[in-house]
């Protein structure tokens, strides 16, 4: 049952580690659709 | 008396198949000055496949441009109606300020089909599947009860699944299960939670939902290739799982048909797993980046090389790759879904003693020895160690 826990643990973990990696990377599609002369946000 | 009315009805059958219809459609387009006919409305309004190259090619040209002195000859040869035409059919050279190429696109008509789709066949599908398949389970569970260990545990135990085996299944399993939970949560959003909880409820469990499913998502893919490395070789097909399926598994017929690691159903699972979920990945990478991804025209080429009579569209617009990947994500998700929960209900409460296997990886010996005896039979030539129950490990 550790290891059970342990993946669930790791599966948030890696979760919010995607969010704020892509996020700062630009992936977002407000950022990928927009322009200087175009805000989506 | 019959053979003359078979045989007017024959002719009169060939009749209508040779009338060229072609040649009717042109005079009545030529009644109407080269715009739609009566046919083609009530075509659309019955929902039938109506040919539009009569308007989607007629985009005016510069070859037909009136004197400059006369009242058209400032258009070109373009009248205003040639104009639009060419944005309803995304024809025209539209320029943008945005980066994304689908904002040329200022016109595209399949967003009904989508959301009638979606909020038809797709929820039906949904519904009766998943609510059909617990129901299936449950009556299978009062009708047989649970399948037991025959002569009981034995009180011994062998180590089915290392612990990077499980870690590995219960990163797929959990982000699984969030993935299923939250689709489901968004596909039946407006007709289940609406209703019941409101739009404020629902619209906190749709971004909540869009959240998490965007960002486990990338647990799930990973885990599938995990998965796919460590145990592909134990999954091979063989003529053992053909003895295994025609036993049923156990349940027809005296005695448990044998099997190594993993067993026919297993393997199917494994299977089911695999190439579902690796589609439902490509999609869904699809929607991750939208309009970065497209594939649904490239895979109706490649399905068009195989099968020619198909006759798929090769030209989609963005706005439709995305329609479709939608659409497809949900479809094989929902068929994954209906799959697993039968997976988990063996795994779980329909035989005793499974869970342990993905529980601590150690499983009663004598469980072990009717369902998987091959692998026992290795495991034990390797000298794999046998726990007494209660050991401290």
């Amino acid at each position: 049952m550790k290891t059970m826990l342990a993946a669930f643990a790791f599966t948030i973990a890696v979760s919010f580690g995607a969010y704020f990696v892509l996020d700062g990377m630009g992936f977002s599609s407000a950022e990928v659709q927009s322009a200087p002369s175009v805000r989506l946000d | 008396m019959n053979l003359k009315m078979i045989g007017a009805c024959l002719i009169a059958l060939l009749t209508f198949a040779v009338t060229p219809a072609h040649s009717e459609d042109e005079g009545q387009r030529a009644s109407t000055g080269g715009a739609q006919t009566l046919d083609d409305i009530l075509a659309r309004q019955k929902g039938l496949e109506v040919d539009e190259s009569f308007r989607r090619e007629n985009l005016g040209s510069s070859d037909n441009a009136q004197p400059a002195s006369s009242s058209l000859g400032t258009l070109g040869g373009f009248s205003s109606s040639d104009i639009y035409r060419g944005i309803r059919y995304a024809e025209a050279d539209i320029k943008v300020s945005n980066n994304s190429h689908a904002a040329e696109v200022l016109v595209q008509d399949g967003g009904m089909s989508w959301l009638l789709t979606r909020e038809g066949n797709i929820r039906t599908f949904a519904g009766y599947g998943i609510g059909g398949i617990i129901i299936a389970l449950a009556a299978f569970y009062f009708m047989r009860g649970r399948m037991t260990i025959e002569g009981g545990p034995s009180g011994q135990t062998i180590e089915r699944f290392k612990s990077f085996e499980r870690f590995g299944h219960w990163c797929l399993a959990g982000s699984f299960i969030m993935l299923a939970c939250t689709g489901l949560l968004l596909l039946f959003g407006r007709s289940v939670i609406i209703p019941i909880f409101g739009h404020e409820a629902n619209s906190a469990i749709a971004t909540f939902s869009i959240w998490v499913h965007n960002n486990i998502a990338w647990v799930f893919m990973a885990s599938l290739v995990a998965i796919f490395v460590m145990w592909v070789a134990h999954n091979i097909p063989s003529k053992l799982d053909l003895v295994w399926f025609a036993k049923g598994g156990g349940i027809i017929g005296n005695g448990h048909p044998s099997a190594k690691k993993f067993n026919g159903g297993q393997k199917l699972i494994f299977w089911m797993t695999i190439v579902l979920g690796t589609s439902v990945s490509m999609s869904g990478l699809s929607l991750l980046f939208p309009f970065e991804m497209p594939m649904f025209a490239k895979t109706f080429a490649m399905i068009n090389t195989v099968l020619p009579a198909m006759g798929l569209p090769t030209e989609l617009l963005p706005h439709e790759e995305m329609q479709l990947a939608h659409l497809w994500h949900a479809i094989v998700a929902i068929t994954m879904i209906i799959a697993i929960i039968a997976h988990i209900y063996i795994g779980s409460v329909g035989m005793e003693g499974a869970f342990d296997a993905m529980g601590d990886g150690q499983v009663d010996l004598e469980w072990a020895r009717q369902h998987h005896d091959l692998w026992v039979e290795e495991e034990q030539a390797k000298g794999s160690p046998i726990r007494q129950v209660g050991d401290v490990r």
